[in-house]
């Protein structure tokens, strides 16, 4: 925590709001102008606690401090083209699952921002994505404890004429402190649209856009030189007419030695192509993407999700019902993938035979990554490069598939059916679940099938269930989830789960993990409180994942906006 | 410790001094963009002087469709009524917004949708996780706010929009 930030910030807040009361007479209109903006406040609040029990059965471990707490608060004040802001968290101590590092409390956030006639100034801590993130990305996921927030300043320029830019230097979030690198990038976008008169009015829309990103970082390495200066750039391409979409970016990075890539100065590369088409009742999209020695971290050292400074999301389809989101989901490999992903929406009119009185979407998926198609090279003392790939080529090993349907319909007023078949395949060579029965080698197999019904008793209680299973002849067997939600809209919840190992090999750790949740949410305000088991496994928000590990007890969440 | 009561302290002299402003917030102004990637600014969010509802969603949120496929059976009786407008803004990054376009069409939703992509006006209006609703008044003013969805929520919304419609005020 740093106090000094905080002081300045709170002292700049305070003058604004003593400003408020002023009235300046002789000073000019825009400070005139200025004075009469309405001064806003926005911000929220989210804190989650739980009293841990040992669990043996599941692994769970005896916690000494019995509770523990992440809590944070945002407070952003604006005012006309002003806009300033601080975050507090505190880990007292970090739940289960957060990075032991977060152990603490303070202000890692903090900024200033200023914008007029097109600039737009920020010092402090800010999040910024370049194009689709493949070269830079800064984002927060607080429910996982994933915050690489640069500190520093960030301009951004945009003309009237279709044309935008942006500037930006600073050092990531390490936890409550910052990476030893430092980022330096700048980004251009050109709407052709906007930029060319005659183009105004066309239904084809054309983006262009490129990035260049650098980050610096010292060499003190005993055994490498290493560069301490990394380029990297990008262009990226968005079309679109009518129906039909279009979405490409291609990245490229200088050799980049570091402990992901077991320091080889091989360079870097990913490509993310993207095609869409849609109609009212119909949706399709095809995706590939093809990374190769790829992570780029403003601190070589690192691993994790710790100092990314771009983004590589995993093209599978980011599933929510229980069994299908937390036992084997896939996260991209930055080393070296490439992936498929086809998606459709169709939506069956409503009152014809096959649609029913209400309609029925259909929705399909297909997914599919493999490893990169590569040839080592033994060069440990020459060029160390590594390896040679061939771009877009899959190679032989395969990582994952997803195969999955899903119907959606309204049977009558009072009932409404989901039906979900996937089949799956997880390589746990190269993604290593870890299971309760310790790591399976080789692929898992798995066929999961889920029902979710819900039944609206009157227009404000509904009751919805949900019944899963999983079947796979690999690592952990079979399983089933149960839940039953009763709501009573708009304030109470109240649900119950069951997720049991019914099918696992190894007897003694077939096992149940009941839970059960109550929760009461009044306008922007949330309580909710939950008691029982919580298996080990992936917990997975927007598409980063964390690794919990099994728990039991009690857990109390409160979440605010104002 | 200081530090934080000095802040608390400009907060409270501040709300003092603008005490007296019109009742609600204003949208914060925050670049986003619509479903063809072109950039727009939040501050033009508007109605016309009627009812306009913001809605956070996202593609992996199954409440979130729950909740806007629910009000899609009765958004066209909801326009006839009050002439209410629905922005709904997805958070999908890099990873499903390419979906949006095509689930926004497959489900033939008429609502307006943008992307935000990196969470910034989110960000702005304080969203803890979606979906989050916020009602907006005919002058721009946001006067109500909700986390979360339960089947038959639309109803309570709805309510607060005929309200907002007739002019009276909702607390």
């Amino acid at each position: 925590m740093n106090i000094k930030h905080v002081q300045a910030l709170a002292l700049i807040i305070l003058t604004v709001a003593l400003s408020n009361s002023l009235h300046a007479q002789d000073a000019g209109n825009g400070v005139q102008k200025f004075m009469a903006e309405p001064l806003e406040i926005h911000g929220n609040f989210s804190a989650r606690g739980q009293y841990y029990q040992e669990d043996s059965a599941i692994g769970a471990p005896d916690v000494p401090e019995q509770f523990l707490m992440n809590g944070f608060a945002n407070v952003i004040v604006t005012k006309g083209a002003f806009s300033a802001g601080v975050r507090y968290e505190s880990y007292r101590n970090p739940i289960l699952g957060f990075d032991q590092r977060y152990k603490g409390s303070g202000f890692p956030y903090r900024y200033v921002q200023f914008s007029q006639h097109g600039l737009d100034v920020t010092a402090g801590n800010f999040y910024e994505q370049f194009g689709t993130g493949l070269l830079l990305r800064s984002y927060e996921e607080r429910d996982l404890g994933v915050d690489n927030a640069f500190d520093g300043i960030r301009v951004k320029y945009s003309t009237k004429f279709g044309v935008y830019l942006k500037g930006l230097i600073g050092k990531q979030r390490y936890f409550f402190d910052l990476g030893p690198g430092i980022v330096r990038g700048v980004d251009g976008l050109v709407n052709l649209n906007e930029a060319f008169g005659a183009l105004k009015s066309s239904k084809f829309k054309v983006k262009i856009g490129g990035s260049f990103v650098s980050k610096y970082q010292e060499d003190n390495n005993p055994n490498y030189k290493l560069p301490e200066n990394v380029a990297s750039y990008s262009g990226r391409l968005n079309l679109s007419y009518k129906g039909f979409g279009f979405l490409g970016e291609y990245a490229y990075k200088m050799n980049d030695p570091s402990a992901d890539n077991e320091y080889i100065y091989k360079d870097g590369a990913a490509m993310y192509l993207s095609g869409t088409y849609s109609r009212k009742g119909l949706g399709i999209v095809l995706s590939a993407k093809s990374i190769d020695n790829m992570s780029y971290r403003s601190d070589r050292e690192e691993g994790l999700n710790n100092l990314l400074i771009n983004f590589n999301p995993a093209l599978t389809k980011q599933h929510t019902y229980n069994l299908a989101a937390t036992l084997y989901p896939y996260a991209s490999q930055l080393t070296g993938e490439v992936a498929y992903q086809g998606d459709i929406v169709y939506k069956i009119k409503r009152k014809t035979p096959l649609g029913g009185k209400y309609g029925t979407t259909i929705f399909i998926n297909v997914s599919k990554a493999f490893g990169l198609d590569s040839t080592h090279l033994n060069d440990e003392n020459a060029a160390r490069q590594g390896y040679e790939a061939n771009f877009f080529k899959p190679g032989q090993q395969e990582y994952y598939q997803d195969i999955n349907i899903s119907l959606e319909r309204k049977i009558v007023k009072w009932l409404k059916l989901k039906a979900m078949y996937m089949n799956l395949m997880a390589n746990n060579d190269i993604l290593r679940y870890g299971g309760i029965n310790g790591s399976w080698s080789g692929k898992i197999y798995a066929d999961i099938a889920v029902l979710d019904m819900t039944f609206k008793l009157k227009p404000k209680h509904s009751i919805r269930a949900e019944i899963q299973g999983l079947w796979s002849q690999q690592d952990m067997g079979d399983w089933a989830t149960f839940i039953v939600e009763y709501t009573f809209s708009p304030n109470w919840f109240v649900a119950v789960m069951d997720q049991f190992n019914y099918g696992n090999p190894v007897h003694v750790n077939r096992i149940h993990y009941p839970y059960a949740t109550f929760g009461y949410t009044h306008k922007a305000n949330r309580i909710s409180i939950g008691y029982g088991r919580q298996k080990a496994g992936l917990f997975c928000v927007g598409g980063v994942c964390r690794v919990v590990p099994a728990s039991n007890g009690l857990t109390i969440s409160v979440t605010s906006s104002f | 410790m200081r530090s934080i009561i000095v802040v608390i302290g400009a907060l409270l002299i501040s709300s003092i001094s603008f005490g007296q402003e019109s009742k609600g917030s204003t949208i914060p102004a925050v670049e986003i963009v619509n479903m063809d990637g072109d950039k727009f600014n939040t501050s033009q969010l508007n109605n016309d002087g009627k009812p306009m509802i913001i809605n956070f969603w996202a593609t992996w949120c199954s409440p979130c469709k729950r909740e806007l496929n629910n009000i899609a059976e009765l958004y066209d009786d909801w326009i006839d009524e009050t002439g209410v407008k629905i922005v709904a803004i997805s958070i999908d990054d890099a990873r499903n917004m390419q979906k949006v376009r095509p689930y926004v069409d497959g489900q033939a939703w008429d609502y307006e949708v943008y992307i935000d992509m990196n969470a910034d006006f989110k960000r702005q209006l304080g969203v803890n996780n979606v979906p989050h609703t916020f009602l907006v008044d005919g002058n721009g003013k946001i006067v109500w706010q909700h986390n979360s969805y339960s089947e038959g929520d639309e109803y309570e919304l709805y309510e607060l929009v005929k309200k907002l419609a007739a002019g009276e005020s909702i607390k």
